[in-house]
């Protein structure tokens, strides 16, 4: 569990983090959503303890980060942002380094280890040094490193920034096995992580706490949301009928493929009586799809501030 | 194992598999050699033991100090493995004593592969071994207080030059505290009593004590302290960064 209660940290005159109040409980996988420069590394790091907060609290495991910063940290799995490691050292060193700091029992640890190497698949790089691995493989150790002592929480800042498809996809599949009991918390501004891996979000800018919801009802808050879009040439008569639908906000062409989407008016669904109306006017449509909601478009309105909150 | 001697023990390989151990301890021993037999006169006087060569040290840990430990915190600061480190289950305090007892121990290892000048005065006449065995203590006491101040001022900084010279510097000013040139200096400017207060400050006082075999209790607290004083202020640092 890992709870914030206005957690607020200041850089002389700039607020990086502004009473920030989260919670994520064991389970979820909580997003911590934002731009560059929106505040979610200083968060991450006033969590694990690295950074003392200006004001407001942080807890790990119900352990506050200021008052018991070792039982906190001992519950915690932290990847940093960059995953930093020991360059010298080789993998297995520096696994073996971090168990030691953590304490880990020799026998308990070994199967740890073994465990862990299997997970990431770092068998065959054992024995390099950190310094000559690839961008990839070195979040993979920093990977290793987090969850090596088996953490209930796990807290990780932009876990699949700078490796390719195949790599992210494998950390994914990773997070999402271990998030069953743990408490996980990821930072990105990346939107398919999102949808890929995330069951709650929250998304900053400027420090400040702008949304916290599923990634479903944030999609919800998208003008796309239960709009439905279709290819159709030579539908010019239909788009003026479709317009004069009751249940129907607008009609959008896009300028470049000719795709038309068709925008409900508030809780309307719309996808039958565009269908109906369609087949009436004896249109050849290949595909038509009812769309979830964009959540880039929406991402852009939240955190740009362009009003999209009145519309939740 | 605890997190003290797993930091230790990590900070002393990483000295072992990069060349630094290797290039300080050939260093080390080459200028301790020339600097005994060449400024230390050590045939010319005659005498068979090894105060020339104690005497030099004050001046090569000067140089040799501020390099061990000019990386021991900004190093870690600048690569980002210092959020890696604090964020483990481990005290500042901790860390701060593991750092600083790999760095003396390992100086402890260059005195002691200094051992073959200690055969040469045993080989050429009868010493007082007791004296050196002092000799060997207040040098290490002092290359203790050395490193406790460059861990201090390693804190401070992301750069390595900048900590050592900065090292350079506060260390310089100890040793040169009780010389008459410097005491001559404050006489005109501060009271008799806070004369004699700088004066006890002086590094190369306590050390030659020490070094003539004269094991006062006064000299051994004067290098724990400083080295004690030192870490404190090193990790006040460091907590002092997780505020700024």
């Amino acid at each position: 569990m890992i709870e914030t209660d206005r957690l607020t940290r200041c850089y002389g005159h700039l607020t990086a983090v502004d009473a920030l109040s989260i919670r994520a409980e064991p389970g979820q996988v909580l997003g911590l959503l934002g731009p560059n420069g929106a505040g979610k590394t200083t968060a991450m790091r006033m969590i694990a303890g690295f950074l003392a907060p200006t004001s407001g609290t942080a807890r790990v495991c119900g352990h506050d980060v200021a008052r018991e910063p070792v039982a906190a940290r001992r519950a915690l799995g932290y990847l940093p942002e960059g995953a930093p490691g020991y360059g010298e050292m080789t993998v297995r060193e520096f696994l073996l380094f971090i168990m030691r700091m953590r304490g880990l029992a020799v026998d308990l640890g070994r199967r740890r280890f073994e465990d862990v190497v299997a997970r990431l698949e770092l068998e065959d790089v054992l024995e390099s040094p950190i310094d000559t691995l690839s961008k990839g493989l070195r979040r993979r150790v920093g990977l290793a490193q987090a969850i090596v002592h088996d953490p209930p929480v796990l807290m990780l800042d932009e876990p699949t920034d700078g490796l390719d498809p195949n790599q992210k996809h494998a950390v994914r599949q990773l997070i999402d096995a271990m998030a069953r009991e743990r408490t996980i918390l990821i930072s990105t501004h990346l939107l398919e992580e999102v949808h890929a891996l995330c069951n709650r979000v929250v998304i900053i800018a400027r420090g400040r706490l702008l949304a916290d919801a599923t990634p479903a009802e944030l999609e919800q808050r998208s003008r796309y949301h239960g709009a439905v879009s279709f290819s159709a040439p030579g539908s010019g008569i239909a788009q003026e009928m479709l317009g004069r639908l009751p249940q129907v906000a607008g009609i959008e062409v896009d300028p470049l493929d000719g795709r038309i989407t068709v925008f409900p008016k508030p809780g309307a669904r719309i996808l039958e009586p565009v269908e109906n109306l369609l087949r009436q006017q004896g249109l050849e449509v290949s595909e038509i799809q009812l769309e979830r909601g964009r959540l880039d478009e929406v991402f852009r309105q939240i955190t740009t501030g362009n009003g999209a909150e009145g519309r939740a | 194992m605890t997190p003290v001697m797993a930091i230790a023990r990590r900070e002393l390989r990483s000295y072992f598999v990069t060349p630094m151990a290797y290039v300080f301890l050939v260093i080390f021993l080459v200028l301790a050699g020339i600097l005994t037999f060449y400024a230390g006169d050590f045939y010319e006087r005659g005498v068979a033991d090894l105060q020339p060569f104690f005497a030099m040290h004050p001046w090569l840990y000067l140089i040799l100090a501020p390099a061990v430990s000019m990386r021991m915190w900004a190093e870690e600061a600048k690569g980002g493995t210092l959020e890696l480190l604090l964020t483990l289950p481990v005290n500042l305090h901790e860390a701060m004593l593991g750092k600083f007892l790999a760095a003396w121990l390992f100086l402890g290892l260059a005195l002691v592969l200094t051992f073959p000048l200690w055969l040469t005065v045993n080989y050429l006449g009868s010493p007082d071994n007791g004296v050196i065995l002092a000799g060997y203590l207040g040098s290490w006491l002092m290359a203790g207080a050395f490193l406790a101040i460059g861990a201090c001022l390693s804190a401070l900084t992301q750069s390595q030059v900048v900590a050592f010279i900065l090292t350079m510097m506060v260390c310089v000013l100890l040793i040169l505290a009780g010389q008459p040139q410097v005491l001559d200096f404050f006489h005109g400017a501060l009271p008799r009593k806070l004369v004699s207060g700088v004066a006890q400050l002086s590094m190369l006082r306590h050390f030659e004590a020490i070094a003539r075999g004269v094991l006062d209790v006064r000299d051994l607290v004067y290098f724990l302290l400083t080295i004690l004083a030192w870490l404190l202020a090193g990790i006040l640092v460091l907590d002092l960064k997780r505020v700024r």
